[in-house]
């Protein structure tokens, strides 16, 4: 069919992607590629258009214009071949609750040509042990973990992965994020939804941070500003103003403000370290979109908080 | 093709396996049957007549239960959960898993007309079915028809709290009609108009030729006909409007 040219094209390419629901236009215009073999992050908050988009890559819905090709072939045409390649993790998908995990990756190992084995899965999920338990005795983590386990089964060379640990406790969310690495290291692609910028960060090799059904950035995360050692100080002044600072070096940041607080007998009210949320993100990015040098609303600070912010893109 | 097949197969042992690790979904096919049947043929316990007209009502209700009820159960209940949408997200072809599915309903089916073909004969004295034949013919056709029927009205149901209401507001009063119109002569000539014109009493009327007075299936041919147009009008009902996923509110 699309011969070799298919097989060493990129995994996923997105051009100019439009999907509408009635009035309410979901997608307007994404461009997106992922690369054989990589993780790539849709980044981005609820009513982005992200599950929309990996919707039309999955052949549930029908784009409205715009191309699509999933492994070279257009996912519209929701062909078997196409579907055998490919493993879908929903955002909420049910599973039939009088079998146990154990029958039904029997089950659906049976739709593949060369499923891998089950036992193999069931390690690989982390489910051996509640292999034999009917699916409506397992605890959520237990179900979603099912649901990887599910997607793997046919040993699918592309994953899609629709907010894979919203709802997870921070325990749950590592070992997720352990199954995602490793089916990384497998070799697979892998297409993951997320609104958590620290779960883009730690899995995603590239990220797109879509909002409002368009995309605004795409790239590393690090390069993207949305890199773990971006961080937010940020206190009350003598005078009650709120200030703020970024940087990313938090430590020495925080013994020059506090060295100084102390030297001049200050205290710094409401001192915080934070990460910025991607509300910050995208505030950023939007507003180097339109202006190069946003105002600082924090008065006094900005010439401070600019150049730490200056400091950290002249890094790279 | 082959592999289509297989997996119909696969799907239906699945089916097996849940229908009778789900104890509610056994009694119900099961036990009710009898339930009725038993209390019934108590309350008629020496008309032969009436228990006559009987057995083939309590076999018709049962294709109906077991096909359009248990499938629009089913249909809901499988879409509200998402396992419709994660089956449809797999290489299953769409063709194998309805296969497996109605194969189920027709086993379903076929265990409860075997119950209630063996309670007519040992406790009810109708003795065997007279033709064995039109029974298969009528037991399939009521089979085909309810069951597209039910998978159409699932579209209509708009989740799973309201599927008892929805169910029943169809299934009482199409029972109700059809059992009043067959059992009594003296039923009004509306009742009769309206029993005729839906499957259920052409069904019980073929039923009844085929395990009672055997009459021949070709005498019964315009009740076969209803059946079989309600079912051409259930399948393109189901297959048009079908929904894997739950609609966004």
């Amino acid at each position: 069919m699309t011969g070799t040219v298919g097989e060493n094209g990129p995994a996923i390419e997105v051009r100019d992607l439009h999907k509408r629901y009635g009035e309410y236009e979901a997608v307007r215009g994404i461009d997106i590629e992922v690369r054989r073999g990589e993780v790539f992050g849709l980044l981005g908050p609820n009513g982005a258009g992200k599950t929309t988009t990996v919707e039309i890559l999955e052949g549930y819905r029908a784009r409205d214009s715009g191309e699509v090709a999933v492994l070279g072939q257009d996912p519209a045409s929701r062909s078997i071949a196409l579907r055998r390649r490919i493993g879908v993790v929903l955002q909420a998908g049910g599973i039939y609750s009088h079998i146990t995990p154990r029958e039904a990756l029997g089950h659906w190992a049976s739709f593949y040509p060369h499923p891998r084995e089950v036992e193999e899965v069931l390690a690989l999920a982390g489910l051996t042990e509640k292999a034999d338990v009917r699916s409506r005795r397992l605890s959520g983590g237990q179900l979603r973990r099912l649901d990887f386990a599910l997607a793997l089964v046919g040993d699918p060379e592309l994953i899609f992965l629709d907010e894979p640990t919203t709802g997870f406790d921070p325990e749950a969310r590592r070992a997720a994020w352990e199954t995602i690495r490793s089916l990384r290291a497998l070799g697979k692609t892998i297409l993951l939804t997320t609104h958590y910028l620290d779960e883009a960060q730690a899995l995603a090799d590239r990220v797109a941070i879509v909002k409002d059904g368009r995309v605004l950035a795409i790239g590393p995360p690090r390069e993207l500003g949305v890199g773990a050692s971006h961080h937010r100080v940020a206190y009350r002044n003598a005078r009650g103003e709120l200030v703020e600072h970024e940087t990313d070096d938090p430590t020495a940041l925080l013994h020059r403000l506090t060295s100084e607080a102390l030297a001049r007998g200050e205290r710094l009210d409401e001192l915080t370290v934070g990460r910025p949320s991607l509300e910050d993100v995208y505030l950023e990015l939007t507003a180097d979109a339109e202006s190069p040098a946003p105002p600082d609303p924090a008065g006094d600070s900005a010439d401070l908080a600019t150049a730490a912010s200056a400091s950290r893109r002249s890094e790279r | 093709m082959s592999e289509a097949l297989t997996l119909s197969w696969r799907q239906y042992r699945l089916e097996r396996r849940m229908f009778w690790r789900n104890p509610s979904a056994a009694f119900f096919n099961f036990v009710l049957p009898l339930v009725i049947l038993a209390g019934a043929g108590a309350a008629l316990s020496g008309n032969q007549r009436q228990l006559d007209r009987l057995v083939p009502m309590i076999a018709g209700m049962s294709v109906m239960s077991t096909t359009f009820t248990a499938l629009a159960y089913n249909i809901v209940f499988l879409r509200e959960r998402g396992v419709l949408k994660r089956i449809r997200g797999t290489p299953l072809p769409t063709i194998s898993y309805f296969g497996g599915v109605a194969a189920n309903a027709v086993t379903n089916t076929a265990m409860q007309i075997a119950i209630v073909v063996l309670a007519g004969r040992v406790i009810f004295g109708i003795g065997w079915p007279q033709q064995w034949g039109a029974l298969v013919v009528f037991v399939l056709a009521g089979v085909v028809c309810f069951a597209a029927l039910g998978v159409a009205f699932a579209h209509a149901i708009p989740n799973f709290e309201s599927t008892a209401a929805y169910v029943n507001a169809v299934f009482l009063p199409v029972v109700a009609v059809s059992f009043y119109a067959f059992d009594s002569s003296s039923a009004p000539g509306f009742v009769r108009t309206i029993a005729a014109a839906l499957p259920l009493k052409p069904l019980i009327d073929g039923l009844s030729g085929a395990m009672v007075t055997g009459s021949s299936l070709a005498s019964n041919l315009d009740a076969l006909a209803v059946i079989a147009l309600w079912g051409v009008f259930g399948l393109c009902l189901a297959v048009r409007g079908f929904s894997w996923e739950q609609r966004r509110t």
